[in-house]
């Protein structure tokens, strides 16, 4: 009998060309690298019938696969200069990659506090750095497609370690520009080792040109100390044509705090993936995040929240807001393991839609294994209450302002979880940027 | 000129006659009691005038200071003067009370062309007129009636109407679910606002409340239309005989 023949897209082709040319100027890892090319080729890009992928074709969505981005130029890094910029009231530490590459002379690396280090990931893989090395891939295992992907193409990004009992004065702010000089593929990987008990805040930005055309797949594992108390806030924003496939590998330790939030406006095609793993027991994680689109975006948040350690508290919050003919995509699974009594795990997911076209898909799942635990799941999709913008219109509010109200509201239920008061209103400035735009 | 004049109007909704060739005409500075049975349209007269889309107007026209209010939006009629104390204020949660006040407020001011307040100067009018109604600062940091008792959410619609300084307040059973002292606190918040220049839709059951803001003329609604106007006396009767007497002459 005739082998069925695999049919590869054009996409498909393209990478495995890029692939075989790039691999022996990509920097180390060539045998990890390898592995987890082959497991792209098996499998493909991620298609509907793959259920983790049901809702974002990735292989319809992406037409062609764009040639790896060069290493940026002195115009490419004069564009960079004012990245990160719309968080200047985080008072952060700017450490900033443009076009996936570590920049150090636009990063602010002067006087870092004791028990911090920041390098290049680029460096650390090419001199085969045995911390690195033991730690790739393995915070949170996973045969995920897109991270197959990253691992085979990875070419910078940073890594970050907070020694144990250190404490972070200020945030560590990771700008991801796009520079935007011709259409491009950017493969990021960092990774942040937080020690025991020590306290960090990471903020990612990804930004870039408006016209930026690119193709991001950047990837994070952040391994989590036990008693650390760590913050992570990814905020996906510029290059209106992008496609963004981003995925967290994160890895919590006993009697840690994890707070981590997902803050999304732009890009064409955003795949955000999370995979957290609770590892050690009395854990206290939030896992919320805030989506506004319009037009024909489309942005799809997938999480694994795996209770693999008992006792441990679990908030998950997601709000989507859609207009225009955009769709916003939720899934979320709880495991808790047999042996994680006592977990509290909660999710709710809720999208708000403003206009006929838009489109919501939630999947909410639980795999309870344990039988000790209080968990449980909402979802909701659903208009805006004529009622109450009549309310607010009747006391002379106009009838958009009545709606950005509203629309704060919804979206304030998740983006309160905000621990940072500066961060907190940089978004909060975001939302209401997001809504002079439908005025 | 009559600060709002309705004539002959015709509301349905959903294919449902409601209001029946209704006629009321208000007075600059009167206060207007309206009372009638349940069902009977006093809401959806009340909703009407506030500009709430639900409802289709088949008939009739409402003049307000001479210009035709029914082309207005709700926003625009608010911020011209109409004034609706909801018969049952809604919840919104993640709206601050506060942030809900003064966005209301400044989006009319700038309507009408003035200047919008500051901030020190908005905080101390709403806490003066919050302390007047025994509204208390914890409830106005909330949800915009969040949590709120039945009776708090009817004060804080005083409330509301004490900063907005309307032209016309209608009314709509603010004194039910009202205990017998915040009764009193609710019509001295009216009574104060009464003025030669502001007129009052005041839509009760209730004789009592009455007593205590003392109505220009009363008017009875049955089955969609004003069927009997009257003097502050027609409550008492009312309260005594009832209505039956109007829905046989309605049916
Ligand atoms: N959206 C609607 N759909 C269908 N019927 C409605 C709607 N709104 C009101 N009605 C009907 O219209 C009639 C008048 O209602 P309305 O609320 O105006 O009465 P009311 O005089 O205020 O009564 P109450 O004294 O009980 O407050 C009622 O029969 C009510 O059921
Ligand atoms: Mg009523």
């Amino acid at each position: 009998m005739a082998e069925m023949a695999v049919i590869k897209t054009p996409a498909e082709t393209a990478l495995s060309v890029a692939f075989a040319t790039a691999k022996g100027k990509l920097p180390g890892a060539a045998a990890l690298r390898e592995t987890a090319f082959k497991r792209f080729e098996t499998a493909g890009l991620p298609h509907r019938r793959v259920e983790e992928w049901k809702y974002t074709d990735l292989r319809a969505l992406m037409r062609d696969a764009k040639p790896l981005a060069p290493p940026p130029d002195a115009a490419a890094k004069a564009r960079a200069s004012n990245a990160g910029a719309a968080f200047a009231a985080v008072e952060g530490r700017r450490i900033v990659l443009v076009d996936g590459a570590f920049v150090p002379e636009l990063s602010d690396l002067a006087g870092l506090e004791p028990g911090l280090t920041i390098r290049s990931m680029a460096h650390a893989l090419a001199t085969g750095d045995a911390a690195v090395a033991t730690r790739l891939g393995q915070v949170v295992p996973t045969d995920n497609v897109a991270v197959a992907l990253n691992t085979a193409l990875m070419r910078d990004g940073v890594v970050i370690e907070v020694a144990p009992g250190a404490a972070l004065a200020r945030p560590l702010h990771l700008v991801f520009f796009n520079a935007g000089g011709a259409p491009a593929a950017v493969f990021t990987r960092s990774l942040a080792v937080i020690g025991k008990a020590a306290r960090a805040m990471l903020i990612e930005s990804h930004e870039g040109v408006a016209e930026a055309d690119y193709q991001v797949n950047t990837a994070l594992e952040i391994a989590v100390g036990d008693e650390a108390h760590v913050d992570h806030i990814k905020i996906t924003g510029g290059g209106a044509g992008t496609l963004h496939v981003s995925s967290l590998m994160a890895a919590i330790g006993a009697h840690a705090r994890f707070n981590e939030f997902l803050f999304t406006t732009a890009a064409a095609v955003v795949r955000n993936q999370l995979f957290v793993h609770f590892k050690g027991e009395e854990t206290v994680a939030g896992i919320r995040g805030a989506t506004l689109l319009n037009g024909k975006q489309h942005a799809d948040t997938t999480l694994v929240a795996d209770h693999v350690a008992g006792a441990c508290i679990s908030r998950e919050v997601f709000k989507t807001v859609l207009d225009g003919e955009s769709r916003g995509v939720f899934q979320g699974k709880i495991i808790v393991a047999p042996q994680a009594q006592k977990t509290d795990a909660k999710m709710s997911a809720h999208a708000l839609l403003l206009s006929e076209e838009a489109e919501a898909d939630s999947k909410p799942e639980l795999e309870i294994f344990a039988d000790d635990v209080q968990c449980g799941h909402g979802s909701t999709a659903g208009a805006l209450d004529d009622d109450l913008l009549f309310y607010l219109k009747a006391r002379g509010i106009p009838h958009k302002e009545a709606e950005s109200l509203m629309i704060q509201a919804f979206v304030g239920e998740a983006v309160d979880g905000i621990e940072h008061a500066g961060l907190r209103d940089t978004l909060i400035d975001h939302v209401a940027a997001w809504l002079k735009t439908r005025e | 000129m009559a600060l709002l004049e309705i004539k002959n109007l015709h509301v349905s909704v959903d294919g449902k006659k409601i209001l029946n060739g209704l006629n009321l005409t208000v007075e600059k500075g009167q206060v207007a009691a309206i009372m009638g049975p349940n069902g009977s349209g006093k809401s959806t007269l009340a909703h009407v005038l506030a500009g709430k889309d639900d409802y289709e107007i088949t008939e009739g026209s409402v003049l307000f200071e001479g210009e035709d209010l029914l082309s207005l939006s709700p926003d625009e009629r608010a911020a011209k003067g109409v004034f609706l104390a909801f018969q049952y204020p809604l919840e919104i949660p993640g709206v601050a009370t506060m942030m809900f006040l003064r966005t209301a407020l400044n989006a009319q001011r700038k309507k009408r062309g003035q200047e919008e307040l500051s901030a020190p100067d908005f905080n101390r009018r709403v806490f003066d007129a919050a302390a007047k109604l025994g509204i208390e600062r914890d409830m106005l940091r909330r949800g915009v009636n969040v949590g709120f008792s039945g009776g708090e959410k009817k004060r804080n619609e005083v409330l509301q109407m004490a900063l907005l300084e309307p032209k016309l307040a209608v009314l709509d059973e603010t004194d039910s679910g009202l205990d017998i002292d915040a009764l009193k606190i609710v019509s001295d918040g009216v009574n104060r606002l009464r003025s030669p220049e502001r007129s009052f839709v005041v839509i009760t059951h209730y004789q009592r409340l009455l007593d205590y803001i003392v109505p220009d003329v009363v008017h009875v609604l049955s089955k969609g239309r004003i069927v009997r106007t009257g003097g502050k006396e027609l409550a008492l009767e009312l309260e005594a005989k009832g209505y039956a007497q109007y829905q046989e002459e309605m049916a």
